[in-house]
């Protein structure tokens, strides 16, 4: 008897739940770190009481992967890099094409949505729209390493185990840059393409000597360049306004050759099941007061009009430090990585974390 | 008759959840992973049956030499959990009385209490330059300028060494547990040593319990991921960060599962010869303890 009665408690009480879960929807994000933040996220759920927001913290890579063991379900919005929209879709068909009409593209600068869009156009469809950039560079400690401006420098035995980076593909493309290659151009020439990273691959693990260690996240990083364990590593500029922060000493610097961009964008999964609450999230994160909430936490530049003057005052102290109008103009964009890149690089980059440099 | 069909229900029952879990969480996934190992991609969306994922694990000596490497670190460490969980198991069996054992015990459990991510990131509050073990020694003045353990195999073996102990003492001293402890009298009577009578009389009694501990300790080991990769420097390549790696950097999981599959017949292996070479099979040591 007691027995039935709990069973019929917990039957109740699964049914209510059930109910409780329908009525709201959820929106479940796939996204980076900091890109959710929480007041947001609060403020997001205050005007859509309706909207459930639940995230997931991930890479690129991460990304792609979680969504190709699925073919797409689990998650309603996913905010990859806008050079890991093309080859991902080709090949393992993870994405919906978005409805424009929907997004308030208005906002958006026209030369980033042009390049987004056209970056991730297949048959025709348009799959992301871009939602913040930023680049990939060099950060010194100024006091420590005024001299250090290029992706070489890295390598510079003054700086002998005092430098890091991180051993994934935008050091093999800085380097390239550096050795006086166009990486970006021998896309369309692979042959080409791995005579280029053999040449990279060596150069970096001559480089082995040099480096402390490898970071493995922004965390790693910080804690390395705060300590003054490093003076001068490869970064995410949105780390380096972070330390910035802490220690005016330590800016961005974007390397001699131009630093590297990315775009992180929008792209809703293709068994995603909350469009509507995407588009909603899309459309709200674009307002001009929410940019400026979501750039203290990123450290990215939103992809608005005039998404420079929405940045929180710390951050624009930053930048300004690390820019000039000419690095701007020399920034260089990452194309679209075609089907079998990746596997190229990733063979590179085990070879350089297998030799022996010391 | 009913009360033997009852029986057998009851047995069916019993045994519905264990078989359960091994076939879907262990059977049929291995299954899926030797399929998806044997495809070969041609082109984007075009895959066939091969064995060229096996080949390329051959043919490229970076991938063998880290599994070797793994494999013989990990056989390390495991030396080292028993070299040093042996003298605690024993006192914690033999020596200790029963109110300081519950104690003694938890305190082997405690640093299981927190993820691995946390443990490693304690080893790395005291390891790293600017850490606690190095900031101490130059502020003793014993060394002069602070000193970089962290990144290096020693701080890998170390936090592994850390991370398995327990499942190494706890074997040891549920055999040693069951020794009569007139038998290490009678040794000693007979003239025996203190070395003679661990040799001929505390170690023959505990293999069992050794065996199953060694085993235990090197597949958590050589499947360990977390520690070998925030631990390690940049020449410390682990086999399952390479496994990662052609899961997630490199979209291939084809290779991937192949280099699971390769990973566990060579811990199966590993494990199958120092069977055979202590003289102990797997009935009589880990069923036992």
């Amino acid at each position: 008897m007691r027995i039935k009665t709990t069973v019929a408690g917990l039957l109740a009480a699964t049914m209510l739940g059930g109910m409780g879960s329908a009525q709201a929807e959820t929106l479940r994000l796939l996204t980076w770190g900091s890109y959710a933040p929480e007041a947001l996220i609060e403020k997001f759920e205050e005007e859509y009481p309706d909207i459930d927001v639940e995230v997931t913290f991930s890479n690129n890579e991460e990304m792609i992967a979680k969504l190709r063991a699925t073919g797409g379900a689990g998650y309603d919005l996913a905010q990859p890099s806008h050079d890991r929209i093309y080859a991902a879709q080709f090949e393992y068909d993870i994405y919906k094409p978005l409805d424009l009409s929907k997004i308030n593209t208005d906002a958006m600068q026209a030369k980033l949505l042009e390049g987004v869009k056209e970056n991730t156009t297949i048959d025709g469809e348009v799959y992301a729209v871009p939602h913040q950039w930023g680049t990939s560079g060099l950060m010194a400690d100024k006091t420590k390493a005024p001299d250090l401006k290029s992706w070489g420098d890295l390598c510079d035995p003054q700086y002998k185990g005092r430098t890091s980076m991180r051993l994934k593909r935008t050091i093999i493309l800085g380097m390239a840059y550096e050795m006086g290659e166009d990486p970006f151009a021998a896309y369309s020439d692979l042959e080409k393409y791995q005579g280029i990273l053999d040449k990279v691959s060596e150069k970096l693990i001559e480089c082995k000597a040099n480096i402390k260690a490898y970071w493995n996240s922004g965390d790693d990083l910080t804690a390395m360049m705060l300590s003054g364990e490093i003076v001068g590593s490869e970064t995410w500029d949105s780390t380096a306004y972070k330390i910035y922060d802490q220690n005016p000493d330590i800016t961005f610097v974007p390397p001699s050759t131009g630093a590297l961009a990315w775009i992180d964008t929008f792209a809703i999964p293709r068994k995603g099941k909350a469009d509507d609450a995407a588009y909603k999230w899309i459309n709200f994160v674009l307002r001009p007061e929410n940019v400026t909430i979501m750039s203290a936490s990123t450290g990215a530049i939103a992809s608005v009009k005039g998404a420079k003057d929405l940045l929180p005052e710390d951050k624009k102290a930053a930048v300004n430090a690390a820019f000039t109008d000419a690095d701007i103009d020399n920034l260089k964009f990452f194309a679209n990585i075609p089907p079998g890149v990746e596997d190229m690089e990733g063979r590179a980059l085990e070879k350089i974390k297998a030799a022996t440099g010391g | 008759m009913l009360q033997k069909d009852f029986k057998r229900l009851t047995l069916y029952l019993l045994f519905a959840p264990f078989a359960l879990w091994i076939i879907l969480l262990i059977i049929l996934p291995h299954i899926g992973m030797v399929a998806l190992s044997l495809r070969e991609k041609v082109a984007p969306r075009v895959y066939e049956f091969g064995f060229a994922n096996y080949l390329d694990f051959i043919n490229e000596p970076i991938y063998w030499n880290t599994l070797l490497r793994t494999g013989s670190m990990s056989l390390l460490v495991t030396a080292l959990a028993l070299i040093i969980g042996f003298p605690i198991a024993y006192y914690i069996a033999k020596l200790a009385s029963n109110r300081t054992r519950g104690a003694l015990f938890l305190l082997c459990l405690i640093p299981l209490w927190v993820s691995d991510l946390i443990r490693a990131f304690g080893w790395i509050l005291l390891l790293r330059e600017t850490g606690i073990i190095s900031s101490f020694l130059v502020w003793s003045g014993i060394a002069g300028q602070p000193i970089e353990f962290l990144y290096n195999d020693a701080a890998v073996i170390v936090g592994l060494v850390y991370t398995v102990m327990l499942f190494m003492i706890v074997p040891l001293v549920s055999t040693l547990d069951g020794m009569d402890n007139s038998m290490i009298e009678a040794g000693y009577n007979l003239g025996g040593n203190g070395f003679t009578v661990l040799r001929k009389i505390i170690v023959p009694y505990a293999m069992p319990g050794i065996v199953s501990g060694c085993i235990v300790t090197f597949m958590l080991t050589a499947g360990s991921y977390l520690t070998p990769i925030l631990l390690g420097g940049k020449n410390s390549s682990w086999f399952t960060e390479q496994i990662y790696n052609q899961f997630i950097t490199r979209f291939n999981w084809e290779a991937g599962a192949a280099f699971g599959i390769l990973l566990l017949l060579f811990t199966s292996v590993v494990i199958w010869l120092g069977l055979k070479l202590s003289g102990q099979t797997l009935a009589n040591t880990v069923a036992k303890s």
